[in-house]
């Protein structure tokens, strides 16, 4: 592994590490005990085959919400919207899942493709607009975000409901609940969903790596200008890696709608997966394995977390500081490659 | 109903709904006039509406009355002590100022929940018992027809936010200040040469839309909200952002832009007591203000050109 690699490879470890750090620090200052917090940590994301199943099942939509984030990171591209475009999959997959009758080889595929269309025809206005007007799509896919939030609370109230807050629960035929999943992890919440998710990582490392088409995504992301002269239609490729990057949220929401919960309620606010995403995506350094990864790492410190208040006093809010923490580290990977560096430096 | 009346409902609460916006964004055109993106100012609003609902609960029977506007100013300085963190990062440690607002919004909402949850054992504080009063400004309120309208029933707040508004943009576009901190937005390298120091503007900038964001936040939360839970702050900040877009980073466009965006907030909610708006589904109102910044954005409604150096960390002696 050359030196360059290896820094790549040590940055997110060592943000990990400092914000692992940073929040026993947050838990001595506040009088909190942090093997305590920790080991309740541990115990709730892998302590029992429960708990295992819960980590596996919250890790099931942020591998797809990191995926969709990298894939436009990849692409030269900032997807904040991963969160809205998930929302709008999510209700997509309940509505295909709940209004249809079909078996179940045709109506969950299409449910999950629903999602995946949804989620693209989301993603497709910010590409559209950066590729026609060169509007920055961080701005868009925020107020994408906002509009998602809003019209899906309206179609639950008055298309999928009779003004109430949740939809029917999904048809068994759409379902991607599991009896024997749910048996072997002590009736945990865990579904088939975690293969499909595997899957779309297999799909997201063969799309860039090995195809002509992901090649010259990257090429866009890499140098707009250089990818024209080479003769590639850059606006195209802006809005499929939109698209494509969509897909990949709005089946994180199928993931949410046909598995976790097999319903679509009213929402006060964002789910939060798809700002997970980001954390998740940056972890992973934008690579579909080391997305694998960093989700399942994601999903136990959120499972994890729910043990810390019962069992050692901790709130549950620690969390998130420590996840705050870390992506604070990986933005500032300037100052982990400066330490890197002067360590090396001392070392020769 | 008359037209009067609906109006008298209409405009006190949109000023009411508009000022934590005004604030903030005006936070906002500061931080990204210097050239950093501040997606933080969520998180700006968030821990501001802590600090003042929790100094507001804690100081209430020692300073009485003055209370809610000590509130204000801690929120401000606590604002703008947290947003160093989002200025080192993206400027020292030139990290992706998207990411770190990010990062920014992520830890405001978990530390203010993790000390709510440490201070007062539940995931909620009490409600506040010290807040504004509405006033009527004197002589102004007596005008008629437009004084029982705009000066009559109001909090001060809204109307410093107004007021702010103008100071800001005073200070932007007449002051030496205010060129040195817009020319490090448009080009560092320009101004570095000149001998302006482009690090101390853009930490000054970033800090000083930290201090008004955690203001507008505390505005929220005093006068709206009342107390301070994971939902007081639920996109207000972004909001704000898209005012200060609307507005084309320019302070009396973007106060015109978080008014507006403050009347689509109340319509949403007191549209059900206005005859005409009773059908119109809330939606429409809600995703108003984002579908409008769309637009702006896209150039239909004018076009809206970004500081030429935003979120590009500056490097001395690179080309």
């Amino acid at each position: 592994m050359n030196s360059s690699r290896l820094t790549k490879f040590l940055i997110p470890v060592f943000a990990v590490l400092l914000g692992v750090i940073a929040g026993s620090i947050v838990m001595l200052v506040s009088g909190y005990n942090p093997i305590a917090g920790y080991s309740a940590l541990l115990y709730g994301s892998f302590g029992d085959s429960y708990y295992i199943g819960e980590t596996i099942r919250q890790t099931t939509p942020y591998i797809l919400a990191g995926l969709a984030v990298a894939f436009a990171f990849r692409t030269g591209l900032f997807n904040i919207g991963v969160e809205g475009q998930l929302i709008v999959g999510w209700l997509a997959s309940v509505w295909v899942g709940v209004s249809l009758d079909l078996p179940k080889v045709i109506h969950l595929p299409l449910a999950i493709l629903a999602a995946a269309a949804a989620g693209a025809l989301w993603a497709f206005i910010p590409g559209f607009l950066k590729a026609r007007f060169k509007v920055h799509e961080v701005i868009i896919t925020i107020m994408m975000n906002y509009i998602a939030l809003h019209v899906t609370n309206a179609i639950i109230r008055s298309v999928l409901s009779d003004k109430g807050f949740k939809s029917e629960t999904v048809h068994p035929s759409a379902s991607l609940q599991s009896e024997f999943l749910q048996s072997i992890t002590d009736y945990s919440t865990l579904h088939y969903g975690i293969i499909i998710s595997l899957i779309g990582a297999i799909i997201m490392w063969f799309l860039l790596e090995k195809t002509a088409k992901g090649y010259e995504l990257r090429a866009v992301g890499f140098n707009q200008h250089a990818s024209q002269y080479a003769g590639m239609n850059v606006p195209r490729n802006i809005i499929l890696s939109m698209v494509i990057s969509g897909a990949f949220a709005g089946v994180a929401g199928a993931m949410e709608g046909l598995g976790t919960f097999g319903n679509i309620s009213v929402k006060a606010g964002f789910t939060g997966i798809g700002f997970d995403g980001i954390a998740v995506a940056l972890i992973g350094s934008n690579n579909a394995f080391g997305i694998i990864l960093s989700a399942l790492l994601f999903g136990a410190l959120k499972v994890g977390a729910l043990e810390m208040p019962s069992s050692a006093d901790v709130p549950t809010e620690l969390v998130d500081i420590v996840i705050a923490l870390i992506i604070f580290f990986v933005a500032s990977s300037y100052l982990i490659r400066l330490l890197l560096s002067r360590f090396k430096k001392e070392g020769k | 109903m008359g037209v009067y009346e609906m109006l008298q409902i209409i405009i006190p609460s949109a000023l009411f709904f508009a000022a934590p916006l005004i604030f903030t964004a005006l936070g906002g055109v500061f931080s990204e006039r210097s050239g950093v993106v501040n997606i933080g100012l969520e998180g700006l609003m968030v821990i501001g509406a802590f600090t003042g609902i929790v100094f507001n609960l804690t100081f209430a029977d020692s300073f009485g009355e003055l209370t809610p506007w000590l509130a204000l100013i801690v929120a401000m300085i606590v604002g703008a002590i947290f947003s160093l963190l989002h200025a080192v990062a993206s400027i020292t440690f030139r990290a992706d100022q998207v990411v770190s607002g990010v990062a920014i919004n992520f830890l405001a909402v978990g530390l203010s929940l993790f000390l709510v949850k440490k201070i007062y054992g539940k995931g909620q504080t009490d409600q506040i018992q010290v807040g504004f009063d509405k006033i009527d400004i004197p002589v102004l309120s007596h005008i008629p027809i437009i004084g029982p309208l705009f000066f009559s029933n109001g909090y001060i707040p809204s109307y410093i936010a107004i007021v702010l508004a103008f100071v800001v943009w005073y200070i932007l576009f007449k002051t030496p200040f205010g060129l040195r901190l817009r020319s490090v937005g448009e080009h560092p390298m320009a101004a570095d040469t000149m001998g302006i120091n482009v690090a101390k503007m853009r930490y000054i900038a970033v800090m000083i839309s930290g201090a008004l964001g955690g203001l507008g936040g505390a505005v929220y939360a005093t006068i709206i909200s009342r107390d301070f839970s994971h939902a007081t702050i639920s996109g207000h900040g972004f909001m704000a952002l898209a005012a200060m877009i609307f507005g084309k980073w320019h302070p009396l466009g973007a106060m015109g832009a978080a008014l507006f965006f403050g009347l689509a907030q109340s319509l949403s909610i007191v549209g059900q007591t206005i005859p005409f708006l009773k059908n119109v589904p809330t939606v429409y109102l809600l995703i108003a203000p984002y579908v409008l910044t769309i637009l702006a954005l896209t150039g239909f409604i004018g076009r809206a050109d970004a500081p030429k150096a935003l979120g590009t960390p500056y490097v001395k002696g690179k080309r």
